[in-house]
């Protein structure tokens, strides 16, 4: 099977600093693969990369066997790589069903009937359990039920790649069960790329899990083999929870 | 914006152009002389709210788009001896070709730079009409003789000079170029242009190519404020370079402001407030550009939202 994504020697530096420092990264369809790491790693600035929101320094990004380093953000959503923010940027004056529908509409094939938005948003907001929240400003809903409303854009973009980007930060612990199940659903039809730093839901979700550390690399692997890796447990498991 | 209540709002808007048809009927000459001129300027600012109030792209170059219009239509006639409806359609060709134009040079930047950048154009443009003075009448402008002014549709003809069918025509500019408005606000489009206004960034990140949809509604609002200046020029008879100075260019922008941007009745209702304000002042101070001023360093620090944005903000949530 060849890769839906991949990376070689993909570098971005900000001034002196190399926030990524080339990496060769390889995601096989259908996975859930994990990416954890400590605060300032590389892991946000990696997957900005993915997307298309920030240029590299240098390296090259491979998706469904195309090389689509030089392509802008909109043409590669367009392609299914779809990428929910870590800083909360949902439409803070729009409707929660306004937010939704301008993924929806425009993955909507049959552009003309009328109900074909509302039946589109309606079940990205079922999903994530926001339906009855429709009609709120984005802004006034409660940070956890942002961080859904995000994961909902998503999800409405019908993605290939869906790259969540600490999705489960401000969740309550309730909602972080309902969250798993739906990660898991959602991974039936796309491949998932989930930046995380809660381990108990890397461990339950992931297929494989990559470290980052310092912009490399450090390892990657099955959960087991992550958690049994002393290098790995010295950067980052040791100071997790 | 959300797809509750389609039909109040056009309810509402529909008895907006009946009220403005009945007003035709009653009011006095003068009013009814002011009233259309009125209803030409509030297209120039739906137009300007276009871009303004849905897409959030503050221009202040407007005026060439008015004057484009103006000297489109009122020169064909002049020069070229085009019919009215010709001619309308050449002020509107010249708006959309220059918008089009503009928007891919003025789009490049945002911000500052934006505002920056469409005011030099629109200076150049300014410049432009009055160095052409043999064709353009320069600083005195030219008249479009009243001969030319008759719209001839099959057998019926309509002369513009007369003031209930200038109305009548002025209102029919109006009613279409608002409902327009309307059915682009309430459309996926429209939804779009708003999201691009909230957050540029986020609305790539969802797939969509912004550029383009701005570039879209810099036509689009460039073609409206041509529309009215092509009207003007066919209307009231006069093309002058003092449409195409700094001061055309924001009066749309205070209007908007006062009406309330991103609100389809907004426009109107700033138009025919300033234009009051202005004509009941000036007959007291010849400084009526100071109130102006006065008036727009007011309505930034106590109502930014404007009129109807406010009505909208505390008590009528569903206004378009
Ligand atoms: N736009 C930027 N300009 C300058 N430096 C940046 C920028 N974005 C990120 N950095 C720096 O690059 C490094 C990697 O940041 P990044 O956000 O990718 O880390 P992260 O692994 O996502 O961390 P966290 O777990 O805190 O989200 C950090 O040192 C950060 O300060
Ligand atoms: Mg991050």
């Amino acid at each position: 099977m060849t890769p839906l994504l991949t990376t070689k020697g993909l570098s971005r530096s900000f001034g002196g600093l190399r926030a990524v420092d080339g990496v060769d990264f390889a995601l096989m369809p259908g996975e859930i693969r994990a990416v954890i790491g400590p605060n300032g790693a590389g892991k946000t600035t990696f997957v900005s990369l993915v997307s298309g929101r920030i240029q590299p320094s240098s390296g090259m990004i491979v998706f469904d066997g195309a090389d689509i380093t030089s392509l802008p953000a909109y043409v590669r959503v367009r392609q299914g790589i779809a990428y929910t923010f870590q800083i909360t940027s949902v439409f803070a004056n729009l409707s929660a069903y306004d937010n939704v529908a301008l993924p929806v509409q425009r993955t909507l094939s049959d552009g003309r009937s009328k109900g074909a938005v509302r039946a589109g948003v309606m079940a990205a907001l079922e999903r994530t359990g926001l339906a009855g929240r429709a009609h709120m400003p984005a802004g006034q809903l409660s940070y956890g039920h942002q961080r859904l409303l995000e994961v909902a854009m998503g999800l409405a973009l019908k993605p290939r790649l869906l790259i969540l980007d600490e999705p489960t930060q401000g969740l309550a612990d309730s909602e972080i069960d309902n969250f798993i199940t739906l990660v898991r659903e959602i991974a039936r039809s796309a491949t998932v790329l989930l930046i995380e730093h809660n381990m108990p839901v890397v461990m339950d979700l992931a297929d494989r899990i990559t470290v980052f550390n310092a912009g490399r690399i450090l390892a990657e692997g099955t959960p087991e083999q992550i958690r049994e890796n002393a290098a790995v447990q010295e950067a980052y498991l040791g100071t997790a929870p | 914006m959300s797809e509750v209540s389609p039909a109040k709002a056009y309810a509402l808007h529909l008895g907006v152009i009946a009220l403005l048809f009945v007003l035709s009927f009653v009011l006095p000459d003068y009013h009814h002389g002011l009233l259309a001129r009125i209803m030409v300027l509030a297209v120039f600012a739906m137009g300007y709210n276009m871009l303004f109030g849905y897409v959030g792209l503050l221009s202040l170059g407007h005026a060439m788009f008015f004057a484009a219009g103006l000297y489109g239509a009122g020169l064909s006639v002049i020069h070229l001896g085009w019919n009215v409806p010709a001619a309308f359609a050449a002020g509107i060709a010249c708006g959309a070709l220059l918008a089009l134009v503009i928007g891919l040079l003025a789009l490049r930047t945002t911000g500052v730079a934006f505002m920056i950048v469409t005011m030099m154009f629109a200076q150049v443009f300014y410049l432009i009409i009055l160095y052409f003075a043999v064709w353009t009448g320069g600083d005195q402008g030219m008249v479009v003789p009243q001969p030319a002014r008759v719209l001839v549709l099959g057998a019926a003809s309509f002369d513009l000079t007369n003031p209930t069918v200038r109305y009548m025509m002025a209102l029919t500019l109006f009613s279409i170029v608002l409902l327009v408005t309307l059915a682009v606000v309430r459309s996926r489009y429209g939804r779009v242009l708003v999201a691009i206004r909230e957050n540029e960034e986020r609305t790539k990140m969802l797939g969509y190519d912004t550029f383009s949809n701005k570039l879209g509604a810099v036509v689009l609002s460039g073609t409206i404020c041509a529309a009215s200046g092509a009207a003007y020029a066919l209307l009231f008879g006069y093309v002058g370079s003092s449409f195409a100075s700094v001061q055309y260019s924001i009066l749309p922008l205070l209007w908007v402001l006062l009406g309330g941007g991103a609100t389809t009745l907004g426009p109107l209702l700033g138009t025919l407030f300033m234009y009051y304000v202005i004509d009941i002042t000036s007959g007291y101070t010849s400084a009526y550009l100071l109130i102006v001023g006065v008036a727009l360093i007011l309505l930034v620090l106590f109502s930014p939202k404007g009129i109807l944005g406010t009505i909208r903000q505390r008590w009528l949530g569903w206004l378009p």
